[in-house]
């Protein structure tokens, strides 16, 4: 095996071999037992036919399962996660705690709304929170992630235009930004036009001059943006968006570099999503579940999606009546599970908490921005706030670009950063360390990084043919996209794995 | 601040280290008027005592003990005491999408796992790693319909979830998709006929739900059948998967959208819960969501991956199938544990207990004189009339901590003071008798 | 690999060999390196009617998506079938066997305004060099 040359992190642990449920069931196993029937039995004229292949497990098997397949990830509890864009933040346990309390964990969302008052006081709490956070007006809960969020905040702004008698048909998105922004406006009917990045990496303001036209219904801007690079011109921006009649968006993914610190409703913006999962610390649970709230300018007040959260008599009620809204989002509230989490986050930390919190994020990452320069190449000089964005170029004429380093990086013992995203930098490394990377385990990943940049020098091919140490390398992605295999069949041999 | 990884001490250290006097200069650069001059008004850090005691009382407010038949898209269910703490492993929750797949095969293998056990279940071909929640799966399924066969029209049945159908009409008001409406017949089910005349060659997309908001059954091959006669795609709209445990599966729809939570996902006052979508393969390049196919490494070594990802966002950017990035991924993994503890014989066990608890509870409502609106068969809940006004039967089913059903009159004024119970394997009988009861009067 | 002399190029990567009133239409041994190992390929049916300029089809690696432009305006006659089974003809064969449509020409005499041999190979040096 090619053993990494520095870092004491990544040592050899015995990897289990699991195979798929199916492969391990057996006929006959059970996993559960219900309680006796204590009414006549019945059973409906026509039932489905019985699932040959459908898993039969013992508890046991199915705890031993899923216990070995957790111990192919990695996550935050493992170590830093320097993910840029993700936000990969310690989920404490005790939102986990307060999520399941009898009355919250098993409460029904139409139960009336005398005997939800508990969960309508933690809705109402989250939002006041976050509302002095973000410096809003207004705010809906109940979009189901960051780019429900974007959809529901584009939605609104549609709304006012059209209240306004001015329709338009364009949404601005600069080069820079997150797949979701684009693909949200298309979706939302609107025809995406790109905005230029200048040298410094930020809004170019000819070009914002130029493109924004009356037809421009809205700017969606992320900020600090996917660099990491706050847009200094924001005032500029704001006003010129709001000059021509346009409103300003933005994507609240990057948060976690302003809480505390900067508001953006205090910096022109007029709706903006947040994202629990992010900023907030709800769990990743390796793909979700999120939750997008969205925050608006008091413009937009009569177009949130109902209900909306209201005061009745001194007490939190849920408004229907609200003839001008753009309707429902999602079914029920929003993901609620995530509310309480959330809030026990911001419990916790208090005011003086997410300055902190925000203060180390920055801290951490110009600090590996620091280590890290001359290794890998800086492809903006500008100030770097809670992640940073390198670029392979000094690697790539030696054949070895951001994915083999990334890859490498696993040997090392570290989860790779975030690969060739944004796109406007080529080759692109982004590393978001967050506020939950202690110094010494920074240093490691910097001694790592930079070993892994004097491995690319000497011997390319040790890093192009990473990892060497994890269960699978590098599998063959082209033959499984031109011919997807998306579930288990029984003829499928289980052979070597 | 106990999360912070971090002292004093060394903060002055790394300061010092980058030539910096106070970490206030990493942020200048931010322009004076952006800066937030004060503290945020919010209290300073709580220990977890402090947090504990607030979630509590609010947790007292809401109901905690009491017996309830609600169901109407959330239904109660017995969760495996080992599901929460399986996924309460740092691997599973507080791992990142698993776009590496050499340090995410945990993930990615279980997902698979996910996307065979749904297939089986829906008979459908594939299925995708997981929606928002059965009402954006149904738009989801309406979008990808209409790119499929290049129209615009959607038919859906007014027994469809009241929610779900707010939510299409939401999501696709921009569009001008033209939704049209089809009724049901006195026995709760869909009306065939009005179908027929809906259904033209404009039509993208025929929604059917089953077992339907009212808990009866519908025909998926009938309405299969009217839909494809004018070209049109069938989307069968499940709201209760443990209903598949039981009876026939869809597989005459060509897409499937269904909510998950029923499979372990905690009823937890509206969500996170989780939407999938299945279908058939020659539609798999149209279907939004993450996708997780076999492969083989440079050893011949079997892994998993996230594939076909070119139809998703961050790489078609404003033509992708959907803009949907996070998903609701620990909740699919809690349906899977949920599907694979109680597996082959004890999903068919669990649906069928549901089944009969429900019968048994519209035979007694009807035994008591009770109006019971539509007829068998259904799964597991039923619409029935109280003999006394819905608020105070509320009234009287607080005072013994029940709460009796979901009144559906706001969204089914037709059918007057009626209430829509759900019996689920977790009520005991007596607390069926008792209900029972109180909707007679007493 | 070398660039068919009798075809005609784009500034998008695409080219068409004109025969006659007919012509077939593909992408260039550049685009298909650009592009990766590809892994499926959406082309319109027989019948369909191309605009010059725009986008007919896409290409698709692991990791992106490319639209294909019409170099020139005309009407499908045949489509590629082999590329459904076998989309790495493209990287293989880019300018022979990995032909996509091929057209009968609203105009013959349109393709003789796009790029030559030597044009396009001038632009191709210059888009690597740039990189």
């Amino acid at each position: 095996m090619q053993t990494p040359s520095v870092g004491t992190r990544a040592s050899r642990h015995i990897v289990q071999n699991e195979a798929l449920l199916f492969e391990v069931s057996s006929p006959g196993k059970r996993g559960y037992q219900l309680p006796a029937l204590d009414v006549p039995e019945a059973q409906p004229a026509q039932t489905r036919d019985d699932i040959p292949d459908f898993p039969e497990l013992s508890e046991l098997e199915v705890v031993r399962h899923f216990t070995r397949l957790s111990t192919w990830n990695y996550g935050v509890d493992t170590g830093i996660y320097p993910l840029g864009s993700c936000t990969m933040k310690y989920n404490a346990r005790i939102n986990e705690l307060v999520t399941r309390l009898e009355g919250l964990g098993d409460g029904h969302p139409l139960q009336s709304e005398e005997l939800s008052r508990g969960a309508l006081r933690i809705m109402r709490l989250l939002s006041q929170y976050l509302l002095e956070i973000t410096g809003m007006d207004a705010i809906t809960l109940q979009p189901a992630a960051g780019a429900q969020g974007e959809l529901t905040g584009i939605m609104l702004v549609r709304a006012a235009l059209h209240a306004r008698g001015d329709a338009r048909r364009k949404v601005l998105i600069p080069d820079s930004a997150h797949g979701t922004n684009p693909a949200t406006a298309a979706i939302a009917g609107y025809q995406v036009e790109n905005l230029k990045s200048n040298a410094n990496g930020t809004v170019d303001m000819a070009s914002l001059e130029r493109q924004m036209t009356g037809e421009v219904a809205a700017l969606m801007l992320t900020n600090p943006n996917t660099l990491g690079i706050f847009e200094e011109d924001i005032h500029r921006i704001a006003d010129l968006v709001h000059e021509r009649g346009g409103m300003l968006y933005m994507d609240g993914a990057n948060m976690n570099a302003l809480v505390g610190r900067s508001r953006p409703g205090d910096f022109g913006v007029d709706v903006m999503h947040l994202n629990l999962h992010k900023t907030f610390s709800t769990p990743h649970g390796g793909g979700g579940p999120g939750s997008g709230p969205v925050a608006i300018q008091r413009e937009l007040e009569p177009y949130l999606p109902v209900p909306v959260l209201v005061e009745r008599n001194g007490s939190p009620a849920l408004d229907y009546d609200r003839p001008h809204s753009i309707g429902r989002v999602r079914a029920f509230y929003g993901n609620f599970g995530m509310f309480t989490r959330a809030l026990a986050y911001i419990m916790a930390n208090g005011s003086d908490g997410l300055k902190q919190t925000t203060e180390d994020a920055v801290l951490n990452a110009n600090y590996i921005r620091k280590k890290l320069e001359g290794a890998f190449a800086l492809p903006y000089p500008t100030p770097s706030m809670h992640e940073v964005v390198f670029s392979d170029s000094l690697q790539a004429p030696r054949g070895v670009h951001t994915g083999d380093i990334a890859k490498r990086l696993i040997d090392y013992g570290f989860h790779p950063y975030t690969v060739s995203f944004p796109l406007v930098v080529r080759g692109a490394l982004m590393i978001e360390p967050t506020e939950s990377a202690n110094q010494a385990e920074m240093d490691e990943f910097i001694a790592a990084m930079r070993a892994i940049a004097a491995e690319a020098e000497t011997s390319p091919e040790l890093v192009t043919g990473a990892p060497y140490s994890t269960k699978i390398s590098r599998l063959d992605e082209t033959a499984a996209a031109r011919n997807p295999v998306l579930r288990w069949r029984r003829t499928q041999a289980a052979a070597g794995f | 601040m106990r999360y912070l990884p971090t002292s004093d001490a060394i903060r002055e250290r790394m300061l010092a280290d980058l030539g910096l006097d106070s970490i206030d200069e990493l942020f200048s650069h931010i322009p004076e008027y952006c800066r937030l001059a004060r503290p945020l008004d919010i209290p300073t850090g709580r220990s977890e005592a402090e947090i504990l005691q607030f979630f509590r009382a609010a947790a007292a407010d809401n109901a905690p003990g009491f017996t309830s038949f609600l169901g109407a898209g959330a239904y109660y269910h017995f969760r495996p005491s080992h599901l929460d703490n399986l996924i309460g492993r740092g691997e599973w929750f507080t791992a990142y999408t698993p776009y590496q797949p050499e340090i995410s095969q945990g993930t990615l293998q279980s997902i698979f796992e996910f996307q065979t056990m749904i297939c089986q279940l829906t008979g459908q071909e594939v299925a995708n790693a997981g929606m928002y929640d059965g009402s954006t799966a149904l738009d989801e399924a309406c979008m990808m319909a209409a790119r499929v066969t290049g129209r615009d029209g959607l038919v859906v049945a007014r027994s469809v979830h009241p929610q779900y159908r707010e939510v299409l009409a939401t999501l696709t008001q921009h569009r001008n998709f033209p939704i049209e409406e089809v009724g049901y017949q006195p026995d709760g089910r869909l009306d065939l006929a009005a179908l027929r005349a809906a259904v033209t060659p404009r039509t993208a997309a025929v929604a059917v739900q089953s077992p339907n908001f009212f808990g009866s059954l519908e025909d998926w091959e009938e309405a299969a059948t009217i839909a494809h006669a004018q070209g049109a795609l069938l989307v069968a709209v499940i709201a209760e998967p443990v209903s598949l445990g039981l009876l026939p599966p869809p597989a005459a729809a060509d897409i499937v959208a269904m909510e998950l939570q029923g499979f372990g996902i905690p009823v937890g006052f509206g969500g996170p819960y989780a939407g999938i979508l299945a279908t058939r393969e020659k539609f798999v390049r149209s279907m939004p969501g993450r996708l997780v196919g076999e492969a083989r490494d440079s050893q011949g070594r079997r892994g998993f991956v996230l594939t076909l990802s070119t139809r998703e966002q961050h790489i078609r950017r404003e033509k992708a199938t959907s803009n949907i990035c996070t998903n609701q991924a620990l909740c699919a993994l809690m349906a899977s544990i949920f599907m694979a503890t109680y597996g082959r014989q004890g999903l068919r066990e669990l649906a069928r207990q549901n089944y009969a608890k429900a019968a048994y509870a519209a035979g007694a409502c009807a035994a008591a004189g009770l109006e019971v609106l539509f007829p068998a068969p259904r799964f597991h809940e039923f619409v029935v009339k109280p003999r006394r006004p819905v608020a105070a039967l509320r009234a009287a089913c607080t005072q013994e901590k029940i709460i009796p059903g979901f009144a559906v009159q706001p969204h089914y004024p037709e059918l007057g003071e009626a209430v829509l119970v759900c019996v689920t394997e977790t009520v005991a009988r007596p607390d069926i008798d008792r209900l029972v009861q109180l909707l007679a009067g007493k | 690999m070398a660039y068919p002399n009798d075809y005609r190029y784009t500034s998008e990567h695409e080219w068409v060999a004109p025969q006659g009133g007919q012509a077939r239409i593909g992408i260039t041994d550049f685009a298909q390196k650009q592009l990766g190992d590809i892994v499926f390929v959406e082309l319109p049916a027989v019948g369909a009617e191309l605009v010059a300029g725009q986008a007919f089809g896409t290409v698709e690696s692991v990791k992106a998506v490319s639209e294909v432009f019409a170099p020139v305006s005309g009407k499908v006659t045949a489509v590629n079938a082999a590329l459904a089974q076998s989309p790495e003809l493209i990287n293989t064969d880019p300018h022979g066997n990995a032909w996509m449509v091929a057209v009968e020409l609203s105009d013959p005499a349109q393709a003789g305004k796009l790029m030559d041999r030597a044009a396009y190979e001038k632009f191709v040096a210059e888009e690597e060099a740039s990189h």
